[in-house]
């Protein structure tokens, strides 16, 4: 099923087809940040696809040489009960990419959840604000590295 | 009493003719009649079930617009995670969904496992089917009594709580803690379950559908009820997967989409058991929804109990897998395994899983990228309290203001979860 799916995202996309590899059965499939939308409009739309369920997207920071930042947008299908994963990678000096929320509006909090942690800006994301942290804040929790005992005085608390 | 709307409706005629009699200015009246309001409801509320925060947009009684804030509860799981072994990170699985800390752990677990690439016993996996529906029966026995609350049912939640403190004595003698279970480990259980703890079990099973039978008696024909829920937040099919609903938000759409069927992991596969599903969409039929998911939960402990098998509650993984304490202390190999698990954690291989199981509010997932080392690199927890919450905008536009809290109550948003 999985080399099915990427025989056929290969012969659509080619070159945004970046690389692939299979772990536990699961599938995760590196795309281009450019294509990232389309790739995800297809696996949506397409018949022999339809992942109409966009079951998580997060950020992470690989915090190696050839890559600092990579999104992953974890697919199910409720029609035909498979998951694929799809991967993104987005650098330090450039962290744009553009947001998927048109394809599922799920995505929205998702991405906001994504910026507030790691500072990846999803360009035309309708409302594009920290959700955990206060709007004031800034720095990027998730980041490797911010401390795990946080910055001080970096979080204004109220005066007593 | 004829005189107050009068007066109220001369003076905004007066301020729109006075803008328009003065030929200078160019004021554009959006909402002439200044009848919209912006509420602030929590993250100090009763009603919002934790610390969830709503701006509702008012116009009159009716709800215009709303924007859930949250972060109140955030205390950073996903970073803590990251400087965590995998066998550090099960007391805070216990602190994401509160009401249901047993499922959160069996699910946790199971991620890591997969990570690992091993398997818990039979008898394990049977023991956690057991504790993962209890841990639903208890989550929904909460939700339930809170809703009734909700909408000014009091006798309910007195007697679904009735019932959980019933569930919490059988946690507490399955795990030796009431609320922050942590009961199990990477590839099995703390221990097994102690004599007597199935004779509990059923006698509470057997009783059970008894006692959800009188408040459902209290609820299914009540008037007021049935009129504060029927019709009151829909959502369509379309919306709620467009929106990432899971759960029992979404079979009440008439999704028929459940992990234990459509995914199955433990022992569900070999259990006889419905995955019940209503088309209502609205605050009923996620009422009945759940109701029908307690009486499938009792199905599934009582079949899990009867076949139970007997052996290990551990895999024999010696370096995967925590050793018996009685060993650690009596044998060198032991002592040594536990020594290098406990200091530098299991090594798993390189590589990256996303394992989801359905917990009692939805898929809880968790994404795990392992370079190999003892702890995550990264660990993101796919809460389904989060994304459920997302569609509370769509839900709660154009209902009125008393029946957002009803919405809230029957989406069944836990902020432990939602903040992580």
């Amino acid at each position: 099923m999985n080399q099915a799916i990427l025989e056929s995202l290969k012969a659509r996309f080619g070159e945004a087809i970046v690389s692939s590899g299979e772990f536990r059965n699961e599938l995760t499939v590196v795309v281009a940040k450019d294509r990232i939308v389309d790739v995800c409009t297809c696996l949506k739309d397409s018949k022999e696809f339809s992942f109409d369920l966009l079951a998580d997207l997060c950020g992470i920071d690989m915090y190696s040489p050839t890559h600092r930042f990579g999104v992953i947008y974890n697919l199910y299908s409720l029609t035909n009960k498979i998951r694929i994963r799809l991967k993104t990678f987005v650098e330090e000096d450039d962290p744009h990419v553009r947001t998927v929320t048109g394809v599922w509006p799920t995505a929205n909090w998702h991405e906001r959840e994504t910026f507030d942690m790691f500072g990846i800006i999803f360009d035309g994301h309708p409302d594009l604000r920290r959700i955990y942290m206060p709007e004031e804040f800034e720095h990027f929790p998730l980041r490797k590295d911010f401390p795990l005992m946080g910055i001080p005085g970096s979080l204004f608390l109220p005066k007593k | 009493m004829t005189m107050e709307p009068r007066v109220a409706e001369t003076a905004h005629r007066s301020k729109i003719l006075e803008a328009l009699e003065d030929q200078n200015t160019s004021i554009s009246f959006e909402d002439p009649l200044e009848s919209e309001m912006v509420l602030n409801m929590g993250p100090q509320h009763p009603a919002t079930h934790g610390v969830l925060r709503l701006l509702v947009k008012l116009d009159g009684e009716t709800v215009v617009g709303c924007v859930p804030e949250l972060g109140y509860l955030h205390r950073g799981y996903e970073k803590l995670a990251e400087n965590c072994s995998f066998h550090e990170f099960i007391p805070h699985t216990d602190r994401l969904d509160y009401l249901a800390p047993l499922s959160n752990n069996t699910i946790y677990a199971l991620a890591v496992e997969k990570l690992l690439g091993i398997e818990a016993p039979p008898r394990a996996q049977y023991i956690r089917t057991v504790i993962s529906e209890l841990a639903r029966l208890s989550s929904h026995l909460l939700w339930l009594g809170s809703l009734a609350m909700d909408v000014g049912a009091l006798t309910v939640f007195m007697w679904t709580f009735r019932e959980r403190e019933k569930l919490y004595d059988i946690f507490e003698r399955i795990a030796g803690a009431r609320f922050t279970t942590s009961f199990t480990r990477i590839g099995g259980l703390a221990q097994d379950l102690l004599p007597g703890v199935d004779k509990m079990i059923e006698t509470y099973i057997s009783e059970f559908p008894a006692n959800i039978g009188e408040c459902e008696a209290l609820l299914n024909k009540n008037r007021i009820f049935v009129e504060r829920t029927d019709g009151i937040g829909v959502i369509s099919k379309e919306t709620a997967i467009a929106y990432g609903l899971t759960g029992p938000g979404l079979r009440a759409c008439g999704v028929e989409h459940d992990l234990r069927r459509s995914d199955p992991y433990l022992v569900y596969k070999d259990l006889d058991f419905d995955v019940p599903t209503y088309t209502g969409g609205d605050t009923l039929a996620r009422y009945y929804q759940r109701v029908a998911e307690m009486k499938e939960s009792v199905k599934i402990v009582r079949q899990a109990l009867e076949r139970m098998p007997s052996g290990e509650v551990h895999a024999f993984k010696p370096k995967k897998v925590l050793p018996r304490k009685e060993r650690v202390y009596t044998r060198m190999e032991e002592l040594i395994h536990d020594f290098m698990i406990v200091n530098f954690g299991v090594e798993p291989p390189v590589g990256e899983i996303y394992f989801a199981g359905e917990s009692s509010k939805g898929e809880l997932g968790f994404y795990i990228h392992s370079k190999g080392d003892g702890h995550p690199w990264r660990l993101k927890i796919r809460s389904p309290s989060f994304v459920n919450l997302q569609s509370l905008p769509e839900l709660i536009r154009g209902a009125m203001i008393s029946d957002v809290v009803a919405i809230i109550g029957s989406l069944d948003p836990v902020m432990g979860e939602a903040d992580k």
